[in-house]
């Protein structure tokens, strides 16, 4: 095995870990941003929760369960006509974000959900008790005793979202995964793939490694 | 004045015949007295509690508080009259990822105390009545269950409140510890005269501290009675719940008027403490101040 071929093909993996960190780095943020609130709002609505309104939260449930249900590679292709009106264009790397940060969003507000549920009930019915407003009960007791969790499901969903960004090759998304598959799986240019799948070894470490520093850093369930 | 007039609360089953939890209850507590309410488990005694914050609100009946009927109000007003009505739990219930002093913060947020300072200031102070000046930094799982109940009691009294209500306060507590607790709670209610609902299955006590007594069976109160009368030699409570309940041996007596006195002879009372043996220092430890409870301790081996 001779890794000449990877020296030569240095400027594609730059390009391709550029593109890798614009997907994750867009679709990551927005999921959080928007699937934190939308995790809020299942929990919050479900039967036994704050504000119980069972039939809405049996609607926007299987929206979520829907669009989870997909097949990435399904959904990429599907929603191309809804892409193409967000960001202008149905191939490249704006191209994935959207689907991907679509799919992001209902497994990450999942994700959020459960992280509440684990919680119990014991604060939230002191803060009750004690006259809080559900705004203030979900900034002041919710997102503060999830904090920990939460941070868990974004490095759960940023290390899912890389191994789902490989597939955007199929409308020409780039990133390091789909530079894998197309050097080194089409072109059996193996040293390719090989380079292309520890430098994906090593972001994935990279996350999980921050990811759990920081959910223990703002852990204070266990005594220091 | 706490009044609850034919409260009933009963929970679907899922299919099944309704639970009736709390049935028919009606119940008046005097501002400033401290109403025990006694029970096995499932006798509805936590719901009871639960009525009078509307925590659990009743299926049917009215709950007032003072001169507010908190079963007409809407959800603000329940909202605001809460902020009159503090509660412990069993459980503590605190957050653990914010330290003492910004638990204790919390209460006075919810209330609408919005300057910091101000909030900071009233959560120390509330903290210097239970004795926990020195680990206002410190986050729960760094306490102790007793000194977890004492952060909640501050949590409770931050805002000044009128009523207190405490939902099986010591039942994951020693009986060393539960002394502490229940000693704070004596003291809150002569200092502050805040009326105090404790709900609990331990009648030691409910000797330690009520001055009313209800005992609690199948979602009824079954019999009432003034809690002095459990120290009075030869009473027996008319129903056999109160008779199982009330053959359990005093433990601890209350301090002021109707608790340990000049003249008082706990040998010849027949009464027994949680921790005859302790040890001074450990007393100073876990309650620095000037114990009532346990000057009647080491009193009475004197």
């Amino acid at each position: 095995m001779s890794f000449d071929v990877v020296l030569e093909r240095l400027p594609e993996i730059n390009q391709a870990m550029l593109e890798t960190f614009a997907m994750i780095g867009v679709a990551i943020p927005l999921a959080v941003l928007l699937g934190t609130p939308l995790g809020i709002w299942l929990w919050s609505h479900a039967p036994a929760g704050l504000k119980p309104t069972p039939k809405s939260h049996a609607v926007v449930s299987a929206l979520v369960n829907m669009v989870r249900s997909f097949p990435f590679l399904i959904l990429l292709i599907a929603i191309i006509p809804f892409t193409r009106l967000i960001v202008g264009t149905s191939v490249g790397t704006a191209a994935v974000i959207v689907p991907l940060t679509i799919n992001a969003i209902p497994y990450f507000a999942r994700l959020v959900e459960q992280n509440i549920t684990q919680l119990g009930t014991g604060a939230v019915e002191a803060s009750r008790a004690m006259g809080a407003t559900r705004g203030q009960i979900i900034r002041n007791v919710l997102l503060v005793d999830a904090k920990p969790a939460i941070i868990g499901s974004i490095t759960i969903t940023t290390v899912s979202f890389i191994s789902y960004s490989a597939m955007s090759g199929l409308v020409g998304g780039g990133g390091i995964g789909d530079l894998a598959i197309r050097y080194g799986y089409y072109r059996y240019e193996t040293e390719t793939m090989v380079v292309a799948c520890v430098l994906m070894v090593i972001l994935v470490t990279v996350v999980q490694y921050g990811g759990t520093r920081a959910a223990r850093w703002t852990d204070k369930r266990v005594s220091a | 004045m706490i009044s609850l007039r034919g409260v009933s609360t009963t929970f679907a089953a899922g299919g099944k015949e309704p639970i009736v939890a709390v049935d028919d209850v009606s119940l008046e507590i005097p501002d400033g007295s401290i109403q025990g309410i006694i029970g096995f488990s499932g006798a509805g005694k936590s719901t009871l509690l639960r009525n009078i914050n509307l925590l659990e609100r009743p299926t049917t009946g009215q709950v007032w508080v003072g001169d507010t009927e908190l079963t007409g109000l809407n959800a603000e007003g329940l909202r605001r009259a809460r902020h009159h009505i503090g509660m412990i739990f069993q459980g503590f219930n605190l957050v653990n990822n914010l330290t003492v002093l910004q638990n204790v913060e919390l209460s006075l947020k919810f209330s609408g105390v919005k300057d910091k300072t101000e909030r900071r200031r009233r959560a120390a102070e509330a903290l210097e009545i239970v004795d926990i000046t020195d680990k206002t930094k410190n986050y729960p799982a760094q306490l102790s269950g007793g000194q977890k109940q004492r952060v909640a009691i501050a949590r409770a009294l931050a805002t000044k409140p009128e009523v207190l209500l405490c939902d099986e306060p010591t039942s994951a507590l020693d009986p060393f510890t539960t002394a502490t607790v229940l000693q704070y709670l004596a003291d809150i209610n002569t200092e502050f005269g805040i009326t105090v609902v404790i709900v609990t299955h331990e009648m030691e006590v409910i000797k330690a501290l009520a001055d009313h007594v209800a005992v609690m069976e199948e979602g009824r109160v079954v019999e009432k009675f003034p809690a002095t009368e459990l120290r009075r030699e030869g009473f027996a409570p008319t129903t056999s719940i109160g008779r199982y309940l009330v053959s359990d041996g005093i433990s601890v007596r209350r301090a002021g008027t109707s608790g340990v006195s000049e003249g008082f002879d706990p040998a010849a009372e027949g009464v027994q403490y949680y921790d005859q043996q302790v040890d001074p220092q450990r007393r100073d430890e876990v309650a620095p101040r000037e114990n009532k409870i346990f000057a009647a301790v080491e009193g009475g081996l004197r």
